[in-house]
């Protein structure tokens, strides 16, 4: 390989080294790399303990995971990238996860995602100008039994109706 | 041999292979697109699926991927039962979906795999009406385009790239119908084997960017069969022309040498041929110091009167052919006729020689290379000296991965199992180098170390496999221990040194080794580097008593030369330039043949146009000691001229008897082989120009070359009639046979149906084998042949051996890919990539001059002034430098300097994203 990214002489560099991952990510992280052989072994967690720190991955933060399991970039991007459930962008507070798969479709999720849009004025991958909501589909969060079903940050919620909803979003919106 | 049923038809197949591959080999087009010859399967596109039975009652069967089934005894296949067509034809279908209808713009069009497999399948309409995908684009450097809206997924890219060659920064991003293969950010690819994506593309995601912006389809392009001319390992190559322009270069398959892969130097590196520097006319100086054109005759009987009246001497090429060369160590005669090496760099090639000729050990073909099972790398970094065999030794180190698999009794082609079972699990490969080397990602251990030390380790290693204890214990004897212990292991060891560290004792330290190793009863492998195209033929041919360019020096003013002839070298990269002045000053006469421009041809009294690789045929002779053949693929302009036609032409003119029987190329090549009994065997490299298939010549053009008339309307729209090749087999045209003919003589694949370069396979003897006609080329070095140890008789050249003053630096060369060869380095791609000449040091010795990257160092007293890199892992004490650049032409290897921060040093100023163009490997304070 050639010396050094070329790239890194044209665009910023943000932050340096381990700085980019603060001391207790750091420790997470760690605490992980002792139960297996090869570091880069525990990209995925590595990934989740940073966004569970920060809501998303950003490219800094990116770059600094890859450093600290010795991996390249491109190879921890391709990871991060492959997992819709790790955020390459900024999400809102609240994350609303709304599945769309067989049983749900069935079960009226257009409506639901209509009705999440109208209340939030966002659309599917978009985020509330306060910052507070994004709406993401789903493939399933193995509740069929209860459709339709969408997550909430880290809540689950089953046979989702437009009146749960309305109170699910209830201190949302123009109404707050 | 397993016996397979395929459409009822009972064929005899090689064990050990699978389906797509047997089928192949049989000549049964079966489509695929993920499988390589070189990486194996993992059935990812689904395109190579057959319907396989039971047994006889099963009439039904079941769809199974070719390239993931085995051949076994009895099974029974149909390549062309419906279930299996209907299949295939849907998986292009699904394949199209995204695939945008650009080929009339795009580069790949005309040798596309997709294209050929969707023609192949049947597949006509497309039924799907919704929106394709779009993706963004990256930049990934000057050399590659990306387009990645025209991707299929089949991963061969990333496999390639990241399995195969190590790279690191490119990656499959994302999933399902929004795979994205590129860099985490857009910027240069940093492979130094980026430019095969080119050639392992199926489609047009990856082309070659020179090619994209001055454009030829293949079936317009003219082609002969070449040899790499930018390092000595001697790739053969296809490069393409069409309006007397170098449109891009090719892999030529030779399954001894480089295979399927190129270098980005060596793909990348033959714009020169296109310079603006290049010469056309003879230009005689005139007293003003200006340059007056010639015509042909002209220049021709004043090269005669210079060389009739007086004392000639020659200077000769290790880039320039054998032929050439040979003729003009006749002109000038031996004793007067220097090989054109750099002093020091004489001696060296001239040892690598005499070590490889006296050793034990074989010295290995690329293939060879691959195979080993333990290596030890000392001083040479092969990577940016003879790139080739870095890739090789990226494979070498996964024979353990092999032999885990063998354990478990896995095929080889079983790319995706093997890996996941081998992990980073690899066979032993110890680097001792100066500093970092850019295989140390694959290396056991990489062990920075000083010349003397690297060459203290190998006797070291040497005696422990002798089983002596090391008479000197040093700090490295525990490092030779270990090594030791891995070479003993192996079955197949390698030793890798070369000229590259500049040092004498190394490449005797390596030899020591591997004669060590056959003395012990192993069959040890030696491959010692050599830096250029033709470094060995022209140790060959000059023999060790040669003059060298001091001699000359001191003979011109003795006054004992009056006309030196300079054969395509450019002195100047060759010795200090005071005495390279020197030498052109005091001989009256300087006649210079060459293709570009340089400091050498400006300081000539006469200038003669010498025809590059392009233009011209000769012989060359790798590292490995293979005499090779290229070919011109077009007629050079204007005055421009072979060199080996100026020298016989002169030599005619001058009615010498010694050239009075030579009349074509290949009786200088036979006069060669008869006169130097260590290129004795060059003749057999390629057939005669008399050599016709199956009674007709070899066309440089497809049949559907086109545009014949129309490409010079117009001068004139009537077409000349074609130049008639006097001097090849090959013809400039597009009648005749190109099939089955020896390796030596393939200028381009093609087959019915099969465009892209992937019709490879019909011109080899089973698919990923070697060619029909024969593997390119002849070994002057026989493997082993040679059954003496008497590698102690031979005495390394003294190297200066002044004690480490505090106060002095040792000038190491850190020779890179680009930049440290001269021509490559002047094509304009590969001319974005080459950084400013360089001095590096180790954080210690940086600290005790007070400079940091950036800043400046005077080398020596006013020697050169160069840019300091700080190498945290450079050896203290010695200074690596940029060898083979422009500004360290007068930096000698070895040699002990003083170093002072250069007082009025302007640093560089820092790029923005808008010079992004002058992207360079190195990074920035």
């Amino acid at each position: 390989m050639l010396t050094g990214d070329c790239m890194s002489e044209l665009i910023p560099v943000v932050s340096d080294g381990e700085t980019a991952l603060s001391a207790a990510e750091i420790a997470l992280i760690d605490a992980e790399i002792a139960h297996v052989p090869y570091r880069s072994a525990v990209a995925i967690d590595a990934l989740k303990i940073v966004q569970a720190q920060r809501g998303w991955v950003s490219d800094e933060s990116l770059r600094a995971i890859a450093r600290h399991l010795r991996m390249s970039a491109a190879e921890l991007d391709g990871v991060a990238t492959f997992y819709n459930l790790i955020f390459r962008r900024p999400v809102g507070e609240q994350v609303i996860l709304l599945c769309n798969s067989i049983s749900c479709w069935i079960k009226g999720c257009d409506t639901l995602q209509a009705q999440i849009s109208e209340r939030l004025g966002i659309g599917l991958g978009e985020t509330t100008a306060d910052n507070r909501y994004t709406l993401l589909p789903v493939t399933c969060l193995g509740a069929c039994d209860k459709a339709p079903v969408l997550m909430v940050g880290e809540e689950l919620h089953e046979d989702v109706s437009a009146q749960s909803l309305r109170e699910l979003l209830a201190g949302s919106g123009d109404d707050r | 041999m397993p016996t397979i049923t395929i459409d009822g038809v009972a064929y005899e197949v090689e064990a050990g292979r699978n389906l797509l591959e047997s089928c192949l080999s049989l000549g049964l087009d079966l489509p695929y697109f993920c499988w390589h010859p070189a990486m194996g399967s993992i059935g990812a596109c689904r395109q190579c699926a057959v319907v396989q039975y039971q047994n006889a009652e099963d009439n039904r069967g079941r769809i199974v991927m070719g390239c993931m089934t085995p051949v076994t005894d009895g099974a029974i296949f149909s390549l062309s039962g419906d279930k299996a067509r209907h299949f295939r034809e849907a998986i292009v279908e699904s394949l199209m979906l995204n695939h945008p209808h650009d080929c009339p713009v795009c580069a790949e069009g005309g040798e596309c795999h997709l294209q050929d497999m969707t023609v192949m399948v049947g597949h006509r309409d497309r039924h799907y009406r919704g929106r394709k995908n779009t993706h963004r684009n990256q930049y990934l450097g000057p050399l590659i385009n990306h387009e990645m809206n025209r991707c299929i997924t089949c991963y061969r890219c990333t496999r390639y790239y990241r399995d195969y060659a190590g790279g690191t920064d490119l990656a499959a991003m994302a999933a399902h119908d929004h795979i994205y293969f590129g860099r985490h950010q857009e910027g240069v690819l940093q492979s130094e084997f980026a430019g095969n994506l080119v050639e392992v593309c199926p489609t047009g995601v990856f082309t070659d960017k020179s090619l994209v912006h001055d454009y030829t389809r293949k079936w317009d392009l003219q082609s002969a069969p070449s040899v790499c001319t930018a390092c000595a390992v001697g790739c053969n190559t296809i490069p393409g022309e069409r309006y007397g322009r170098l449109k891009r270069v090719h892999n030529r398959f030779n399954a001894e040498v480089n295979g399927y892969f190129l270098c980005d130097r060596g793909r990348f590196g033959a714009g020169f041929v296109n310079s603006d520097r290049a010469l056309e006319f003879p230009g005689l100086r005139e007293a003003d110091g200006r340059y007056r054109a010639l015509d042909h005759h002209d220049a021709l009987h004043r090269m005669m009167d210079s060389c009739a009246a007086g004392k000639v001497a020659g200077i000769g090429s290790p880039r320039a052919s054998v032929e050439a060369n040979y003729l003009l160590r006749l002109l000038a005669g031996t004793d007067n006729f220097a090989p054109g090496f750099s002093d020091a760099e004489q001696d060296l090639v001239n040892l690598a020689l005499r070590l490889q000729q006296q050793s034990a050990a074989v010295t290995p073909d690329i293939r060879t290379i691959e195979s080993a099972d333990a290596v030890l790398v000392l001083g040479e970094d092969v990577t940016n000296t003879a790139p080739r065999i870095a890739l090789a030794l990226r494979q070498s180190v996964r024979n353990k991965a092999y032999e885990m698999a063998a354990g478990l009794r896995l095929e080889t082609w079983q790319d995706a199992a093997i890996r996941n079972l081998a992990q980073q699990q690899r066979s032993p490969l110890f680097i001792a180098a100066v500093a970092d080397t850019p295989l140390d990602d694959v290396a056991t251990r990489r062990l920075s170390l000083a010349p003397e030390g690297i060459a203290a380790l190998g006797q070291a290693v040497a005696a422990g496999i002798s089983g002596a204890a090391s008479a000197t214990p040093g700090s490295t004897s525990g490092e030779a221990v270990d090594i030791v212990a891995a070479l003993a292991r192996a079955s197949r060891p390698l030793v890798i040194a070369g000229t590259g560290c500049g040092s004498a004792a190394v490449l005797q330290a390596a030899a020591e080794v591997a004669n060590a190793l056959c003395s012990s009863g192993r069959q040890a492998m030696l491959c010692l580097c050599v830096p250029e195209a033709n470094s060995l033929g022209q140790a060959m041919l000059a023999g060790p008593k040669a003059p060298n360019l001091g001699a000359l020096e001191e003979r011109a003013r003795a006054g004992e030369i009056d006309t030196l002839v300079v054969l395509e070298n450019d002195l100047y990269r060759r010795g200090n330039s005071a005495g390279i002045d020197a030498l052109l000053a005091e001989c009256r006469n300087v006649i210079v043949l060459d293709g570009l421009d340089n400091a050498t041809t400006s300081a000539a009294t006469l200038v003669l146009p010498a025809a590059n690789f392009a233009e011209s045929e000769g012989t060359l002779v790798s590292l490995e000691g293979r005499a090779q053949r290229y070919y011109p693929l077009f007629q050079p302009r204007e005055e421009r001229r072979p060199s080996w036609v100026w020298l016989l032409a002169c030599m005619k003119e001058l009615e010498r008897p010694d050239v009075h029987s030579l009349h074509h190329f290949d009786d200088i090549t036979r006069a060669c082989a008869a006169d130097i009994p260590a290129l004795a065997g060059i003749t057999a490299a390629a057939p005669d120009l008399h050599y016709l298939n199956l009674g007709v010549k070899i066309p440089r053009q497809p049949s559907r070359y086109s545009g014949r008339t129309a490409m010079r309307a117009n001068i004139s729209v009537h077409e000349p009639k074609q130049r008639e090749d006097e001097e090849t087999p090959l013809a400039f045209t597009m009648e005749g046979l190109n099939r089955s003919q020896p390796g030596a003589l393939l200028p381009w694949v093609w087959s019915p149906g099969w465009n892209s370069n992937q019709s490879l396979h019909k011109f080899q003897t089973h698919a990923g084998g070697p060619l029909k006609g024969g593997t390119a080329g002849v070994r002057l070095l026989h493997p082993g042949a040679a059954g003496g140890h008497r590698i102690s008789d031979i005495t390394a050249p003294a190297t200066a051996a002044a004690s480490a003053a505090p106060d002095l630096w040792q000038l190491v060369p850190r020779p890179r890919i680009f930049g440290s060869d001269e021509l490559s380095a002047l094509s304009p791609g590969l001319a974005e990539l080459v950084v400013p000449g360089f001095i590096e040091l180790s954080p210690a010795d940086a600290g005790r001059l007070g400079v940091a990257t950036g800043d400046g160092v005077d080398v020596g007293d006013g020697i050169a002034t160069l840019e300091v890199r700080v190498n945290a892992t450079m050896t203290t004490g010695c200074a690596g430098y940029s060898a083979g650049f422009a500004g360290s032409g007068n930096l000698a290897p070895l040699a002990r300097v003083t170093l002072q921060r250069a007082a009025n040093w302007q640093r560089r100023p820092q790029l923005i994203g808008s010079d992004r163009g002058n992207g360079s490997g190195s990074s920035h304070v």
